[in-house]
């Protein structure tokens, strides 16, 4: 039964992108609107596009953990390293137990790209070379077991694949595991980088703009994908102080999930799934549209997407609400997109520094005046993230604050 | 926790296509099916879909829809969680290979259907279904995994869920790393309520410490011990047994996932 959820606290929380390493290299990118996207070089055939790629990724794995080297986990041990979240999660092993801690990570393709290379490296009869031959890396569990094997963890441990809505709902999961009192932490997050598979696949479906991609602008001509590592790190609020948790603590108050029914990979007409998830969630939350003051979007710049999302936010939200894409700093990261976004809200409630919608010049007639091409700064109660993906699937995350704030925005309804 | 209720059990192989043979073959009443079939042909989907289907597709929605048939629940108010080890593996030896020479000819259908929750996805158009669907895995203990997360959605939010199960066969140069051999799907509908249907009570918990795979009890069971979706089978064992049984499947070597389950009589 759906009914309001108990907040969550963020403790910690972390995103590595293109724009850099952690959360400043995304504050700084947002303050002078600045993207970090580039023309792509990436892999054996660089297909002529544009691509959020995340720099210093050559170097191997400590050799403590040299066996699971490959880029995804790379990339995630990057992340780790971020914002003091490493010892913030190691802490928290400590403080409850490792067996009370859960890891829950989403991705699309996990270590797909050490995949590819091993097949572009057979041996003369066929085979992976020896030093590929990594059973828990061709998989993709592989970056969940990662992570968990890095912050020395041993509670419950599971993959989000679905798509681009992943590193979303890994925040449902972890939410309902708390809520059973199965475990008293959960590290959650998302890890996708660059591979073959994702461009010429995206390629393939003519989602692939040749250009920096333009989230909602009339002239959008498709997606550029990109890469990412992003973590946060829950714990039950009602632990840190009193059922409304710590004053001013970060906290995750509702989420809500759905399926369109209607295809792979468009999204529903009249978006109606995406519509369901966002009723779910602010129902979670127990808020009001109304009361939402930011939303990081889904707005991947695809033709259909863009214009479904827009028309959604143009029929729920006040025309004060400040909407935009995160797609122009940092691509569509897949599965890493929904800890991204979660990640460019919580940076927005923290800092009352809202991002704009970069690279995009003239939005889509179809968008309502929720939808900003520029940044602004404002108090952020509470924020959104979209996230939906192929297959239908969609997830909507309310982010806010342990002050209250979030009880009496609630409002009278409109 | 307290008790959940399983409403609906399904199974296929190729050597056990349904429930019925399998439930038979677990007790020892009953033999594999010769010769073994090639896949199954969900009826859910249209000709022409069926045909089209990866194998992943085909043998999750043959379980999916047989369960919920037979749980009595409507497919439409149903959450769903599929999980697998390693999704579709042919579809994965197909992209790798054409990468290397190729990759602007990677077939744009091959690749939608490469995603972990294409069979959710399916699912979810088949059954005309806008309840929250996951796609989940965790290596060799996905279905324990999947099933952990199947017992959370309905304890927490008190309602039904569907738990799918499947793995493939490994092929290609990827078959030497990913050990996955035949097909194997399993279903559960899980509920929240004893209803009409309902088949057995399941009592779930975490417990910390040394997990060991249960061993197999039937040779039949044995034979499909080689699919990556083989940790679910001591419960479908137990579930063809009918009766009152306690026994844990590993999550990780140092977790497991304590199981009891009675049957109900019908």
């Amino acid at each position: 039964m759906l009914s309001r959820i108990a907040p969550v606290q963020v403790t910690a929380y972390t995103a590595t992108t293109a724009l850099g390493v952690g959360k400043a290299s995304m504050l700084a990118a947002v303050a002078e609107h600045r993207s970090g996207l580039r023309p792509n070089a990436f892999g054996r055939h660089a297909l002529a596009t544009w691509v959020g790629q995340v720099d210093g990724l050559d170097a191997p794995l400590p050799a403590s953990i040299a066996h699971w080297d490959c880029r995804n986990h790379r990339l995630a041990w990057r992340g780790l390293c971020a914002d003091g979240f490493m010892d913030a999660a190691r802490d928290a092993g400590r403080r409850f137990g490792p067996a009370r801690v859960a890891v829950v990570m989403g991705t699309s393709t996990s270590s797909i790209g050490a995949t590819e290379d091993a097949y572009a490296d057979l041996d003369a009869t066929g085979r992976f070379p020896a030093h590929m031959n990594r059973r828990e890396v061709h998989t993709p569990h592989s970056i969940s077991a990662f992570v968990q094997h890095a912050l020395g963890l041993e509670g419950p441990c599971l993959t989000v694949s679905t798509a681009c809505a992943s590193s979303a709902k890994v925040f449902a999961v972890a939410e309902r595991l708390l809520r059973l009192g199965l475990v008293d932490a959960a590290v959650v997050g998302g890890v996708d980088t660059l591979c073959g598979s994702v461009l010429f696949g995206f390629n393939a479906l003519q989602l692939v703009s040749p250009r920096p991609c333009r989230p909602f602008d009339a002239q959008r001509r498709g997606i550029n994908l990109g890469e990412a590592a992003g973590f946060a790190l829950l714990a039950r609020a009602s632990g840190a102080a009193g059922a409304a948790g710590a004053p001013g603590a970060l906290q995750l108050l509702g989420h809500g999930e759905s399926s369109d029914a209607h295809h792979m990979s468009a999204p529903h007409p009249h978006g109606l799934g995406a519509e369901r998830a966002l009723d779910d969630a602010l129902v979670r939350a127990g808020v009001h549209a109304h009361a939402i003051d930011c939303i990081s979007l889904h707005g991947t710049a695809s033709a259909k997407n863009d214009e479904v999302e827009a028309a959604l936010v143009a029929r729920r939200f006040k025309g004060t609400t400040h909407a935009s894409s995160t797609k122009g700093f940092v691509g569509h990261t897949l599965g890493a997109a929904g800890i991204v976004g979660a990640a460019f809200s919580l940076l927005a409630i923290e800092t009352g520094l809202m991002p704009g919608t970069v690279n995009s010049e003239r939005l889509d007639a179809v968008c309502g005046p929720q939808i900003r091409l520029a940044p602004a700064r404002g108090e952020v109660r509470l924020a959104l993230a979209h996230s939906f993906g192929f297959g239908g699937t969609n997830c909507v995350l309310v982010f806010g604050r342990g002050d209250g704030a979030a009880a009496a925005a609630i409002g009278p309804l409109p | 926790m307290t008790a959940l209720f399983i409403d609906a059990v399904a199974l296929w192989a190729p050597t056990l296509p349904g429930w019925d043979p399998a439930r038979a073959a677990f007790r020892g009443e009953g033999a594999p099916v010769e010769p073994p079939q090639r896949r199954p042909s969900p009826e859910l989907l249209a000709p022409a879909e069926r045909r089209r289907a990866p194998d992943t597709v085909a043998l999750a929605l043959e379980v999916a829809s047989v369960a919920v048939a037979a749980s009595g629940h409507a497919a439409g108010a149903l959450a769903s969680v599929f999980t697998s080890a390693h999704g579709d593996l042919g579809i994965t030896d197909y992209l790798c290979r054409t990468l290397v020479n190729a990759p602007t000819a990677v077939s744009p259908t091959r690749f939608l259907n490469s995603v972990h929750n294409a069979a959710s996805g399916c699912w979810t158009m088949a059954a005309g279904c806008m309840q929250p669907s996951t796609a989940v895995t965790a290596f060799d203990h996905s279905f324990a995994a999947g099933l952990l997360e199947a017992c959370v959605q309905c304890t927490a939010d008190e309602r039904a869920v569907l738990l799918v199960g499947y793995d493939i066969q490994a092929c290609g140069a990827l078959a030497e790393s990913t050990a996955s051999r035949g097909l194997l799907g399993l279903a559960l509908v899980l509920a929240p309520v004893r209803g009409p249907r309902s088949v057995a009570s399941l009592t779930w918990s975490l417990a910390a410490g040394p997990a060991l795979a249960v061993p197999l009890r039937s040779v039949a069971a044995q034979a499909l011990a080689g699919n990556a979706m083989a940790d679910g089978l001591p419960m479908f064992e137990a579930l063809a047994l009918e009766r009152r049984d306690a026994f844990c499947l590993p999550l990780s070597a140092t977790l497991g996932l304590e199981l009891r389950l009675r049957a109900l009589a019908g």
